[in-house]
Parts: structure tokens; sequence; C-alpha cells
């Protein structure tokens, strides 16, 4: 007889994952301090960035009632962690690396106000392109969804991450890159997400 | 029983037969928002061994008091309940400082939701949410009255289940997992499509808590007891690949 016990059962989150997860999108207030979209402190260290995007269904309709976490290292390559235990880099007070959004109920758009990470070491001591890694649940999501954004910038890095190249179809792998854009308020990052499709955005297995 | 994991080591690999498929086309929803490509599986990185870290002084008095935390001028209507019960990994260790978040339907069925339209009525006193953090043990614990059940766009006869909705963080982003409680002996638990979406019985009767009498507050509240496991976290034997130089 197998000894592991098993994985509780993932559940949809429903349509109002925002009551439990983000009760002011839901229309209250409850808590004194709330989990949000903005990763950031005067503190912070890194350049400020935005991500932005749309999570579309298999038909391209947004999916307006969507909830999507991030989790990042700092502008070092750090994690937050005490896993983390790479040498020479620190642990930024300002930044624990992780936030939550929900999609705006008219147009489905996401945002968040983070910094760009710096490269973390991936396994067996092979550097990762930056990139920051992403969970999306909502009504019909039997199982939260895992995927990564990668930096239009980043071209070069991007070419030689050892997880990018996992991916077979070179067509495929554009689906994690965001596209950078300057704004005159700042530096957007425009990532949008397809759950079916069309250019169905890569998810992963972790 | 392997030695103690440390922080930063690694994660088992999900068994997919323990959840519901991405395309369920008896939950309808599922079946415009499930990907058609296979996943594609990585062996963990830092990116998925560790996870964002919550300190008790981020959570209020009443946080984990949904009796009291959305209370306007007065007690929510309802059977009062206590729910609690451990998180623990697939070794059987206890999950600590995890981040447990419930979000559930007031007595009538109905949610505090600007989308929910559902004739059952609000409960002035009742918000419908609340959270806390795990132990040393594991242990979370909170207090509620019993959600109602409610009829959903599905099929037109369709009703869920009185249940509770859990987000759960654990020590690792693999570790991430949303599901929903439900209640011993309700009759409607045979038929809700969302809890068949699950294509194994034993992993069904794990969502559904049973009474605890020996928790019960004599004149008060009833309990029920509910346990969550997460992704086991084993120690990474002889070299610690996830981080450490190439061999």
């Amino acid at each position: 007889m197998n000894p592991l016990l098993r994985e509780t059962a993932s559940q949809t989150a429903g349509p109002y994952v925002h009551i439990g997860l983000a009760p002011s999108a839901a229309g209250f207030e409850i808590f004194e301090k709330n989990f949000g979209n903005v990763l950031t402190t005067p503190q912070t260290q890194g350049e400020r960035i935005r991500i932005e995007g749309i999570v579309t269904d298999g038909s391209g309709t947004p999916v307006r009632d969507v909830l999507v976490e991030i989790w990042q290292a700092n502008a070092a390559g750090k994690y937050n962690h005490p896993g983390d235990r790479q040498e020479g880099r620190a642990i930024d007070p300002g930044f624990r690396g992780w936030g939550r959004a929900c999609s705006d109920f008219e147009t489905g758009l996401y945002s968040f106000e983070t910094i760009k990470p710096g490269s973390v070491t991936g396994r067996n001591g092979r550097p990762m392109a930056p990139h920051i890694n992403f969970w999306i649940v909502a009504r019909g999501i039997n199982i939260g969804l895992h995927t990564r954004m990668y930096f239009s910038d980043e071209t070069a890095a991007n070419a030689n991450d050892p997880v990018i190249n996992l991916i077979e179809w070179q067509v495929r792998r554009q689906t994690l890159i965001a596209k950078r854009e300057e704004h005159a308020n700042g530096v957007v990052y425009r990532f949008d997400i397809r759950l079916q499709g069309e250019n169905e955005t890569v998810f992963f297995d972790i | 029983m392997t030695r103690a994991p440390q922080p930063g080591d690694e994660f088992l690999m999900r068994d997919t037969t323990s959840h519901p498929p991405a395309h369920a086309p008896g939950y309808k929803t599922s079946v415009l928002r499930s990907p058609r490509n296979a996943l594609i599986s990585l062996q963990q990185s830092l990116s998925e061994v560790t996870a964002p870290v919550y300190s008790a002084d981020e959570f209020g008095p009443l946080d984990n008091d949904l009796i009291k935390n959305g209370a306007k001028n007065g007690l929510p209507v309802g059977e009062r309940l206590i729910v609690h019960g451990y998180v623990r990994d697939q070794f059987g260790r206890p999950v600590k400082n995890a981040l447990v978040e419930v979000w559930q339907a007031n007595a009538s069925g109905r949610y505090r939701h600007k989308k929910d339209t559902y004739i059952g009525a609000l409960d002035p006193n009742f918000g419908g949410c609340g959270r806390m953090l795990t132990d040393e043990n594991g242990y979370y614990v909170f207090r509620t009255i019993k959600p109602g059940p409610y009829p959903w766009r599905n099929r037109v006869n369709d009703w869920r289940p009185s249940h509770i909705h859990y987000a759960i963080s654990g020590d690792g982003w693999v570790q991430r997992l949303i599901t929903q409680m439900y209640f011993e002996g309700d009759p409607l638990i045979p038929t809700c499509p969302i809890l068949r979406s699950i294509p194994d019985e034993e992993q069904i009767r794990g969502l559904i808590a049973l009474q605890d009498t020996g928790s019960f507050v004599q004149l008060d509240s009833r309990a029920y007891r509910f346990d969550i496991v997460l992704r086991g976290h084993r120690a990474t034997l002889f070299e610690n690949i996830v981080q450490g130089a190439a061999q």
C-alpha cells in the first residue's frame, strides 16, 4: 500500500471567489489589511513596471471573473522565502513578491504594480531568464492554471532559458513573452492569457 | 519516513488522478475555460519550491470569526458552527504558517457579492469570508454559520450542496490549492455536477466534512472537522539540484 496521503481534490474557485480573496471587488470591506495587486512600497528596489492583460476563453471572450496571482523574485533575483539560499543576493525587506488581482467585471482587464525581477539560478546552476510565476483561477477552471511570464526585452536570456526551451513548439513559446510598452506614466508589460484555442497559452504541470 | 525536508527542497509530482480534469462537460462552464493542450511538465526550480510568507500581524482578531466579522447590529441568522482541522502534506507532516482563506454563502444561500442576484435574502450581519494562518501543528479553526444550498445556472434544476470555499497557500508555490468543503449527509451531494467532476469516490469523500461532536461548544455551536492535504515536501537526496551547481 502506498503510504502517501493523497492531495486534497481541487475544486473551482467559482464565480464569487472575490468574496474570499478580494472582498472589496465583491463590493464590501471587511478586513483591516487586504492582499492586493500592488507589490511595491516606496522602499522597494528595482525598475517599476505595470503588468496588464486580459484572460480570454476558447471563444475569444474576456474572462471577466478571473483571479490572477503572481509570485516573483526581487530585483536581485532572490525570492523572499527561507528556501532561497542563493549566495550573494539579499532579500529586499520592502518586497514580498506576491500579489493578486481581479479582472475588471466590464472589460476583463487585470493589472499589477510591481518591479522587474532579476534572473534566478535554476536547476543545476543554469540561470533562468527573468520571469514572473502566474496562477489563474475562476469559475469553470477546475484546477488552478500555472504559467510564467517572460519579458520581451530579454531576448538573449529568453533564448537560453531552460523552461522556455522545454517547449517543443517555437510558436507556442511566444505565448509566454509579455510585450514591453513605454507609456507616458511608466513601463507596461502586456500579458494576455488565452485559456483555450488559437495561440493557447502554455500552462505548466509544476 | 525520509529525513525531514528543508525549505527549498522539492515537492512530489502532482497525481492528476486526484483531481477533476480541466474539461468536465457536466460542469458546463469548464468547456470553454479548459486548455486543450497538454500541460508542460517542469522539474521544480526555486520559482516552484518557494512561496509567499505571511505574518500574524497582517490579520485582525476577527478575521477567523465569520459570526462577528460582518456583523452590523446583531448576530447573523443560521446554524452556528465551528469548522476546524489540520493542513498536512502527503507525508503527514504539518504545514505550519499556511494561509487558509474561506468564503461562503449565508444561511439563505446568498452571497454578499454584487454579481449574485439570487432571490435568497442578504443578511445584514453576515459578510461570508474569513482567513487565518495554521499554527505549529498545521491546525486551523474558524467560526461561522452553516451556508445554505442555492440554485445555479448549469442545468435548470441544479442546486449546489451547502459548501465552504477554501484557498490554501503552503510552503511552496506548487502547493497552492483551491477547493470546497461539503457537509456530511447533504442530499444534494450525490448529484452536484461540480463535485462529480472529480472522477474518484475516495477523493470526493475527502471533501465531505464530518460532524465532530467532541468539539461541540455546549448550548452554543456544533462542529465539523475538515483536514486538508497539500503536495508532499521531500528531502532532496544526495545533491541539492534544485539550486545547486552543475554536476
